[in-house]
């Protein structure tokens, strides 16, 4: 085990981005430790890569500061920071080969030419593609132009590392064997990565921390467990796997005890920090969501099964609410299932709940605490 | 039936061919032919001498129109190539007011007719006071020429993922180190055809020539049009000859290079 690192590597301190009129980044605090795996997570045009091409230089921000290792470099240059990017074209120098590209950080420091071809090499044997060195970038194939994009930037020992969704142009199989060779690679070198990428799975599996972003604001910054189990807004639950957001209005607020009523039910939960009469989402996963025959203490929401859908290991079974609205509770292959057209009484454990401020802005923690990183050497 | 029909419509496309390329080859292989003729007459072949090279380099007349081509086109080259491909990287690269209106205006030179171009060269110098020579014309040269270096880099450019460009900074290049280990190589193919349609556009160039030139600044071709009313000598041909094979030589050396290239996978 090596030491856990308290360092914060990077940090954006109230970051606003306009492209003229445009508002594409609001008002972003985000602090990334040493040898931390971040990933920034959200819908397409939500400010990802604009985000990180101002950690790379390659973008003025409009207002708010850009610390890398303690040192504001808002008016530095990309190439006197010290981080390197890895680019979702891969932007290999197309005149130059292999060799040649994953040299040129190391020729642009003036490093001599021994210790040049040394660490080439290195690069090569750590992303398995030696013998290519003589390769033109147009002779090869998408992965092995990703792997090689991925030398060229670790050659340079950086010490934070960007990847604007570097697996987005490979087939499932590849990407997915290309996910666990990054994130080994990260574990062994210690090098912190801030990832982009709009692919849920890959983050939840991939990240020390996930950034969920959604029009240009942070919506929230946590663990991949806490991200998918305690969404701190609608559009988290929303967005991150499969979840059943239900309306409701707070009826009793009793302590940690919290009826809320539904349109066509009520359930009892736990919670605290909400008051009477407010208006709120009840998020609750498929897989966490149960049904009975009778209703269940605490909880008086009734449907009807309409259909099952088999979806490899797993069953979904959507129930249809009065009003209208569908729920879907997903099981394993083998449990036995309750005939469509049949009422049920749907519930959940009052742990499962996730209940949230429907009027409230966004509450995200701009003191947000960063954990504690295991980097192993 | 249809293979009887493919071997007429073979039979007719080569003769269609044929026909073309005589068209176009017919009248330099004549000249070819003539620059050996021992008569002074580009009309009978009475024998073979090569005694019109010899001719060629002792007429003053012509060689120093030769030299003179040879600057202008050098100096156009040099120059419309610096100046368009900064401004074809320039206009890339930078959004700025009024960047269409200064597009349009570049690619004018290329529509406007030369007689109009050369006319008014003529009346801008004559305001500046400029007297007509070497300088006159290649200023009148690099005007037309430019326009065509612009438009083969940038095409060359916008045919290419720039993001390599930011890639080079990222690994520590500064903007010049970037300019000249990416952008440049990456480009220089844009550059290069474009030099070549700069070349040969000065090289031949008559009618903004004939306006923008002065006595001692006469080129090649302006003073074979002034030949041709008199008739032209045969160590006219045998220059033309000289010039075809050098042309012929310089276009062979670029094939091979790009063949060399191509195979080695740059393309
Ligand atoms: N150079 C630019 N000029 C003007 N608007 C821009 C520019 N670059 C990005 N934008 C806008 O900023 C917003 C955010 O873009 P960005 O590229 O950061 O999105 P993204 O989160 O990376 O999306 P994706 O997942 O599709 O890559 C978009 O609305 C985009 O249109
Ligand atoms: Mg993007």
């Amino acid at each position: 085990m090596a030491p856990m690192s308290e360092k914060v590597m990077v940090e954006l301190h109230n970051v606003d981005k306009s492209f003229g009129e445009n508002k594409v980044v609001k008002n972003l605090n985000l602090r990334i430790r040493e040898g931390e795996f971040l990933t920034m997570l959200g819908p397409s045009g939500c400010g990802k890569t604009t985000t990180l091409r101002m950690i790379a230089g390659f973008e003025d921000v409009t207002t708010g500061t850009i610390m890398i290792e303690g040192e504001n470099v808002v008016n530095k240059p990309p190439y006197r920071r010290n981080v390197n990017t890895v680019f979702q074209s891969y932007a290999l120098f197309p005149h130059m080969n292999v060799f040649d590209n994953i040299a040129f950080g190391l020729t642009e420091k003036k490093v001599n030419k021994q210790e040049i071809r040394q660490r080439v090499t290195e690069m090569l044997s750590l992303v398995q593609m030696e013998g290519y060195e003589q390769r033109m970038p147009s002779q090869m194939s998408g992965g092995q132009k990703q792997r090689v994009a991925i030398a060229r930037a670790l050659v340079n020992r950086p010490k934070v590392l960007l990847l604007d969704e570097p697996l987005g142009a490979l087939d499932l199989k590849l990407r997915k064997q290309m996910q666990v060779e990054l994130k080994h690679l990260q574990r062994k070198l210690g090098i912190t990565f801030i990832y982009v990428t709009h692919d849920q799975e890959e983050s939840l599996t991939m990240s020390d921390r996930i950034a969920v972003m959604n029009n240009g604001i942070l919506e929230q910054i946590g663990s991949p467990d806490q991200i998918y189990n305690q969404p701190a807004t609608k559009f988290v639950a929303d967005f991150i796997g499969e979840s059943n957001i239900l309306e409701a209005a707070v009826e009793i607020a009793d302590g940690a005890n919290l009826k809320v009523v539904f349109e066509t039910g009520y359930a009892v939960v736990k919670a605290t920090g909400f008051t009477k009469d407010e208006a709120v989402y009840i998020s609750v996963r498929p897989e966490k969501l149960k049904c009975a025959a009778a209703a269940v203490p605490g909880f008086n929401l009734k449907g009807v099964v309409k259909e099952h859908i088999y979806v490899g290991s797993i069953i979904k079974t959507i129930i249809e609410l009065p009003d209208g609205q569908e729920l879907i509770m997903s099981s394993l292959t083998g449990t036995p299932l309750i005939p469509p057209g049949e009422t049920v009484w749907v519930y959940w454990e009052k742990e499962d709940t996730v209940i949230l401020h429907a009027n409230e802005e966004r509450i995200y923690n701009l003191s947000e605490q960063v954990p504690k990183i295991e980097v192993r050497a | 039936m249809i293979k009887k029909h493919n071997k007429l419509t073979k039979l007719l496309t080569m003769v269609f061919l044929t026909l073309i390329y005589i068209f176009l080859y017919l009248p330099i292989v004549v000249i070819i032919f003539f620059s050996f003729n021992t008569s002074k007459l580009n009309i009978v072949f009475q024998g073979f001498t090569l005694q019109w090279y010899g001719v060629m380099l002792q007429n003053t007349g012509l060689m120093s129109s030769l030299k003179n081509t040879v600057i202008v086109a050098i100096s156009t080259v040099v120059i419309s190539v610096i100046i368009g491909t900064l401004a074809a990287i320039g206009m890339y690269r930078y959004e700025f007011k009024g960047k269409g209106i200064v597009d349009s205006f570049l690619y004018i030179p290329i529509v406007i007719p030369e007689i109009v171009m050369g006319i008014s060269l003529l009346a801008f110098y004559h305001i500046l006071n400029l007297s007509l020579g070497l300088l006159t014309l290649i200023i009148a040269h690099v005007t037309f020429a430019m326009p065509f270096v612009v438009v083969t880099v940038r095409s060359r450019i916008a045919g290419y993922d720039m993001s390599v460009e930011e890639a080079a900074m990222d690994l520590g290049a500064t903007r010049l180190h970037t300019l000249l280990r990416v952008t440049l190589p990456i480009i220089a193919p844009g550059i290069l055809s474009g030099a070549m349609l700069a070349l040969t556009l000065s090289l031949d160039d008559v009618i903004v020539s004939f306006f923008t030139t002065g006595i001692d600044s006469v080129t090649l071709p302006i003073y074979i049009f002034n030949k041709v009313k008199t008739g032209v000598s045969p160590d006219v041909n045998a220059l033309i000859t000289v010039i075809i094979i050098v042309t012929l030589l310089i276009l062979l050396l670029m094939r091979t290079y790009e063949a060399k290239s191509q195979r080695k996978g740059r393309i």
